[in-house]
């Protein structure tokens, strides 16, 4: 039965974008520290380390997403892991999440001049102090419009989920234009809520830049 | 017992033989002033002594410690060596301060207010107390070479290894690095420095060791040296940069 959009539906949508939000920061906050782990290991002066990043980096980067996101649903049962929609979901994109930022980072911290590192070790700064004293918050400053830039994406990326049934904003958009049949509309206003989601990201990227100081 | 003693070191870059069995010995007090064109080895020899750069072969000891032991830890030997780029190189995302604090925070384990008192005084005596707060892209160069001095003096070390840190300089900002470095010498710092101002070799340092094709081609007391050279190179090298 067909029938007309209400303000309700608003409500309904504007839930199901909770549940976006909510998984993009998910893969965020799990996603960036295996991702930190990732970089790190990307740099370490030890090659077995980088080798095992680098693979795990062209595993996840050179798949789609949606079989990942198939993989964790419909494969892990097959292991006795009983895993539901959201579970799968947050795993998929986390994982997804770390192996990006892992790169995003890797760059960010290999784009700091060696003369900063050689600076640190000249004042005999060991090298885990040189990283995270010297090389880190410096990259922190550059990685922050690729990082962010990576995270809008991600926040669309959630809209893959749908298709594992995972009821987030373009799963819940779909049941409601099936049930009201006005797609255009149904449709305009997810993307008017993921516009806004990824606008605030946008603007919190501008606000953290213009606060930390920049390298030459 | 001298507190650099370099014994015939060898150093390539890939093919390029840079340093071809350099030796010298530097004492406790002495300011030697290195020089050379450019290519000579004379900055590669340098980043030898605090282990930046690692040689191949020959052995070079700092007041005890035996650099190119593998065993050596290198970090305790920097903190006695203390170095000066000529990029600056201070730390951009810290002010002043915190530049100058990092090391001994860290490194030294100081509490804060400890670290602070000695940046501060480190910071006086190069002149600049009233740019605490600055950040490094608010500040001149010769500012921020200032202040790589006296981020490096904070760590007290034993001898100073200057590398063409005014090179990089507008030239009407080299004389205030050179003032703190006659301030230095006059307070008996051993110093090596490799450098292309002359007249500051001639008047403030005790030797001058002209390098040459990867080797020490003249070695000598800095007025001598530099007014009568007795080799050759050392004199067509001299004409080059004075004219």
């Amino acid at each position: 039965m067909i029938r007309e959009l209400g303000p309700n539906d608003i409500v309904y949508l504007l839930e199901a974008a909770r549940w976006t939000i909510a998984l993009a920061l998910i893969a965020m906050v799990a996603g960036g520290v295996l991702g930190l782990v990732v970089a790190v290991l990307r740099i370490v002066a030890f090659a077995p380390a980088n080798w095992l990043a680098i693979g795990y980096i062209n595993l996840v980067q050179g798949t789609p997403l949606l079989g990942q996101l198939f993989i964790f649903f419909f494969g892990l049962p097959l292991f006795g892991i009983q895993v539901g929609a959201w579970e799968a979901a947050a795993l998929a994109l986390s994982i997804n999440a770390s192996a990006f930022l892992g790169e995003i980072w890797r760059g960010s911290l290999q784009s700091v001049s060696p003369r900063q590192w050689e600076a640190g070790a000249a004042l005999g700064l060991n090298y885990w102090q040189r990283l995270t004293s010297v090389i880190l918050p410096q990259a922190v400053r550059i990685s922050i419009a690729p990082t962010v830039g990576y995270l809008m994406q991600l926040v669309k990326d959630t809209s893959l989920t749908a298709l594992i049934g995972f009821i987030e904003l373009t799963r819940a958009s779909q049941i409601l234009s099936a049930a009201t049949f006005k797609p255009l509309q149904v449709y305009g206003l997810a993307a008017i809520a993921y516009f806004v989601i990824c606008f605030s990201l946008s603007r919190l990227s501008q606000h953290l830049e213009k606060r930390t100081h920049a390298a030459r | 017992m001298p507190l650099v003693e370099i014994t015939d070191i060898h150093k390539s870059f890939g093919l390029v033989e840079v340093l071809k069995g350099v030796s010298l010995t530097l004492e406790k007090g002495e300011i030697a002033a290195v020089i050379g064109r450019s290519g000579s080895g004379k900055s590669t020899m340098l980043r030898c002594v605090n282990g930046l750069e690692r040689v191949q072969s020959g052995r070079i000891v700092v007041d005890g410690l035996e650099v190119t032991a593998p065993a050596t830890d290198l970090n305790v030997l920097r903190q006695r060596v203390g170095m000066v780029f000529q990029s600056y190189n201070l730390f951009p995302h810290l002010n002043v301060e915190r530049n100058v604090m990092l090391a001994l925070r860290k490194v030294r384990r100081m509490a804060d207010a400890e670290a602070r008192d000695i940046a501060r005084a480190m910071v006086a005596k190069v002149g600049l107390a009233d740019k605490l707060a600055a950040y490094p892209d608010e500040l001149s160069g010769g500012q921020q070479q200032r202040v790589a001095i006296a981020r490096s003096l904070a760590m007290q070390p034993t001898i100073m290894l200057f590398d063409e840190i005014t090179s990089a300089l507008d030239p009407e900002l080299v004389g205030e690095v050179l003032k703190v470095l006659e301030e230095l010498a006059r307070e008996g710092m051993t110093m090596m420095l490799v450098t292309h101002e002359m007249n500051f070799a001639k008047n403030v340092a005790d030797r001058v060791i002209f390098m040459h094709q990867g080797n020490v081609h003249e070695d000598g007391p800095a007025r001598e040296t530099l007014l009568e050279p007795r080799t050759p190179e050392l004199g067509s090298f001299l004409s080059a940069v004075l004219h």
